[in-house]
């Protein structure tokens, strides 16, 4: 038996396959839906995540807490100089003072203006390399020991569990639709094979082989896959573009990671595929072993 | 003329029960007409199934051209299927697909070109006298043109040995006697035909032809002698 793409084909209409719409199609529809979110998500969230992960790995601020003015504005020079002096500080600027103060106004009112107030002096660093953190820790404790060191990472590091525990989540609900759409093709499989045992009888006595009869299903339910998972993709495509376009709107900069690459988009494309592959072989293994058990 | 078909102290039995068939022994020659006859229930359809390999014998041997087909490794079916047509008693046409493609299905199978299969299909109905029904449906042929499509199936590939199971048992005199006469053309090509029937009356249409008769799961001559049939 030959096999051809068109719908007319002998080999087609010998499984009664012809013009019905079937509920294989749409259950893949509903598969690759959330398969295709589930993967954007974990994408999005991967992304975001690395994008922290560069943002905040070489940031710190260090922060001299001195009541006298004079020393503190002092050390918080000399502590800019030796910082930039560190290898691999790309920046070591002291905070706006006059910024701090308007920040602080809404708690504070006019009183975070007055000078006497003591206001720790802070430096904001950004270091290339963790080695380079280290370094300019250590460069930061000898000029001032009492200073205060707080890695951005550190404190971010809540929010970036979460956004990986949320690429795991992802990852595993990918997984989990393969395994159902792996289980539901089985179940399709041995359906079929019973509801064209007639036929399938025939073939067998005519010289049909166990092969011939496997790609028969193998290629209905590639078509199936193939036609549901382009429609469910292409669904969720678009509501992950809806997303993407509210999250750029919302000027978050940690959500702006989260923001799909063109790889993404290609890796998204590339699920209806796969999956199709996926249930091919599946139906192969389903019905070869089910065969294998007849004469 | 060789032996196409060799059975030895062959038994079947379905699952735990009694033997449906017992202690058969044959030979078919190549290029051959049989009749097998006994009245219902006697196991002749059973005893087809072995012949066109759809069961395996619970007990002795049966050797398909010249091979021990009991044992046969199941990847090797499918190439002594192809040796063998069948016509099945209940037709086993595909109820979805043309009178057309239902005779187009065993060269279909053996992976002829689309090209190459429309000259003997049309041959073929033509020879079963339904050259203006090929894109009917089988739900809507009669009885005797369901089994005439059944037969033009059976031998587009041309088999080496032809069986058929109560070809005549849905049809009228008039068709069945029609049906013999395609089988004993087809015998006259050189093909083994084994005929299962009831109808004692058919016997005589084929002058050539030899008869065993299956009783109670059982070849009426335990030394399984072929018989001629009764004038």
């Amino acid at each position: 038996m030959k096999f051809s793409l068109n719908p007319n084909a002998p080999d087609r209409r010998l499984l009664d396959e012809g013009r019905r719409t079937r509920a294989m199609t749409w259950i893949m529809a509903i598969m690759l839906f959330l398969t295709v979110l589930s993967g954007a998500l974990g994408l999005g969230m991967l992304g975001a995540t690395a994008q922290l992960d560069r943002q905040l790995a070489g940031r710190l601020t260090v922060q001299i807490i001195e009541p006298n003015a004079e020393l503190r504005d002092n050390q918080a020079k000399q502590m800019v100089a030796a910082l930039r002096a560190v290898p691999g500080v790309v920046r070591a600027d002291e905070a706006d003072r006059a910024k701090l103060a308007e920040l602080l106004k809404p708690w504070l009112g006019d009183a975070g203006l007055d000078p006497d107030l003591p206001m720790p002096a802070m430096i904001d660093v950004d270091v290339r390399g963790d080695t380079n953190v280290a370094a300019a820790e250590a460069a930061a404790k000898r000029i001032v020991p009492a200073a205060r060191i707080d890695r951005h990472a550190q404190w971010l590091s809540p929010v970036r569990n979460f956004m990986s525990t949320l690429t795991w989540l992802a990852a595993g609900l990918v997984l989990l639709m393969a395994t159902a759409t792996g289980a539901v093709v089985l179940l399709a499989a041995r359906s079929g094979l019973d509801t064209h045992r007639d036929t399938i009888e025939v073939l067998h006595m005519l010289g049909s082989t166990d092969l011939q009869v496997a790609r028969l299903f193998q290629r209905r339910i590639a078509f199936d896959t193939l036609i549901g998972g382009a429609l469910g993709s292409f669904a969720a495509l678009g509501v992950v573009w809806f997303l993407q376009s509210r999250f750029g709107a919302l000027g978050s900069e940690i959500l702006s990671g989260v923001a799909l690459e063109q790889r993404d988009w290609f890796i998204l494309l590339l699920l209806p595929l796969s999956f199709a592959l996926l249930a091919t072989f599946a139906a192969r293994v389903a019905v070869l072993r089910k065969l294998g058990a007849t004469l | 003329m060789a032996n196409i078909v060799q059975f030895e102290n062959v038994g079947l039995r379905y699952g735990t029960s009694a033997e449906t068939l017992s202690d058969i022994s044959f030979t078919l020659t190549s290029g051959s007409f049989y009749f097998l006859t006994g009245p219902s229930g006697a196991g002749k359809t059973s005893l087809l199934k072995l012949l066109y390999l759809a069961q395996r014998p619970s007990r002795g041997v049966i050797r398909l051209f010249g091979e021990d087909a009991g044992s046969l490794p199941r990847a090797r079916l499918p190439g002594f299927r192809r040796r063998i047509g069948v016509v099945f008693q209940d037709f086993r046409l595909v109820p979805h697909l043309s009178a057309y493609d239902n005779i187009a299905l065993p060269l279909r199978v053996a992976g002829m070109p689309e090209g190459d299969i429309e000259a003997p299909v049309r041959e073929m109905l033509a020879w079963v006298g339904l050259t203006d029904r090929g894109k009917a449906l089988p739900t809507t042929l009669s009885g005797g043109e369901q089994q005439r499509i059944a037969i033009a199936r059976a031998v587009i590939g041309r088999p080496e040995v032809l069986v058929a199971d109560e070809p005549t048992g849905n049809v009228d005199p008039d068709m069945a006697e029609r049906l013999l006469h395609l089988f004993d053309s087809l015998n006259r090509l050189g093909t083994t035909v084994v005929v299962a029937t009831h109808d004692f009356h058919l016997l005589n249409r084929i002058p050539n032809a030899r008869m065993m008769r299956l009783e109670k799961g059982r070849l009426n001559d335990p030394t399984g002698a072929l018989r001629n049939p009764p004038q």
